[in-house]
């Protein structure tokens, strides 16, 4: 299936949910609203033609324009096709449904989006930062995160 | 003249300065505390196998800081982990010395400027005696860190505390 077709489909079922697309790109993408995204891939991953069975990446992304974005790249083992869904939430609500209940993959990387990020995943089992302490200030991927001039006492600029 | 001035063939007596004798027993049998934090590690495991062998120097790497004489901080000390190098430091009986192994545990390495995560330097947390440059350091140049840690050692003094 070719990303059109994914693409034809998927607006077919979901209609509103299917925000916008770009599929001449060099990896074709889906927009998907983040109210939508764990129905879009359930569908995905469970319909027959479909069969997207493995979850290659999970990343976030500060657009910095307000705007922060969860990137899935999906890969069917059994059909041999890919493709790239968007979910784009704002700054002000970061919330993003998640997916981690269809690939367990999601799970850790849901939590790295939300550590770095700050995007918070609704629905997600264990949602705890993964990297970073429990403690540490803000969320350092972001654009406008500026470094902590201490932590617990350490100096941290060089 | 070695740590033994004097030897009595006969009646096996040795005279030997307290200082002397006690030097050379700490920087003779160096017990290193067995952790690694990144790619110093993998240098710092090669110094212990066979082609390089940190042991002909007495280093044996212990797994708990309360049997260990040394510390060598071989990686990049993330804040998360600072407070764990800290802890473990003081866990450590004296004499405890610390070898400060790569750009990274001297000063930051890489991660100078942006590394949001990175302690610039372990000798924010603990205090090191001896710094061994590279990104990461040959295990050649662990070795040169240790003999240099041995001959500081041996400069020791009970009189005149060093550190």
């Amino acid at each position: 299936m070719n990303p059109q077709e994914i693409h034809d489909n998927l607006k077919a079922k979901f209609g509103a949910a299917v925000s916008d697309a770009k599929l001449d790109a060099i990896q074709p993408w889906i927009g998907i609203t983040p109210d939508g995204i764990l129905e879009v891939c359930q569908f995905l991953h469970g319909e027959a033609g479909f069969e997207f069975d493995f979850l290659s990446c999970l990343s976030g992304v500060d657009y910095n324009d307000g705007k922060l974005g969860v990137v899935y790249h999906l890969f069917s083992m059994p059909q041999k096709h890919k493709i790239a869904l968007k979910a784009i939430c704002t700054k002000e609500k970061p919330h993003v449904q998640s997916v981690s209940q269809v690939w367990g993959t999601a799970n850790w990387h849901e939590r790295e989006a939300y550590d770095m990020f700050g995007i918070v995943f609704d629905g997600h089992p264990d949602l705890r930062r993964i990297l970073c302490g429990d403690d540490y200030p803000g969320h350092p991927l972001r654009k406008d995160f500026k470094v902590p001039e201490f932590y617990n006492g350490m100096k941290v600029p060089y | 003249m070695g740590i033994l001035n004097y030897k009595f063939e006969k009646s096996n007596i040795v005279i030997a300065s307290l200082d002397g004798l006690l030097n050379w027993a700490r920087l003779s049998s160096l017990y290193q505390m067995q952790f690694g934090l990144a790619c110093c590690a993998i240098e710092m495991m090669a110094a212990s196998a066979s082609n390089f062998d940190i042991m002909r120097f007495g280093v044996i790497p212990r797994a708990t800081p309360r049997q260990c004489d040394v510390m060598i901080v071989s990686g990049t000390v993330t804040l998360k982990m600072a407070t764990r190098i800290k802890r473990l430091f003081d866990q450590m009986p004296e004499p405890r010395y610390v070898i400060s192994m790569g750009s990274c545990s001297n000063c930051g390495g890489p991660y100078w400027e942006h590394g949001y995560h990175v302690l610039k330097g372990v000798d924010r947390v603990i205090p090191v005696d001896v710094y061994v440059p590279g990104c990461p350091p040959r295990p050649e140049a662990l070795l040169e860190g240790l003999i240099k840690l041995q001959e500081k050692v041996r400069q020791e003094s009970l009189a005149k505390k060093t550190i």
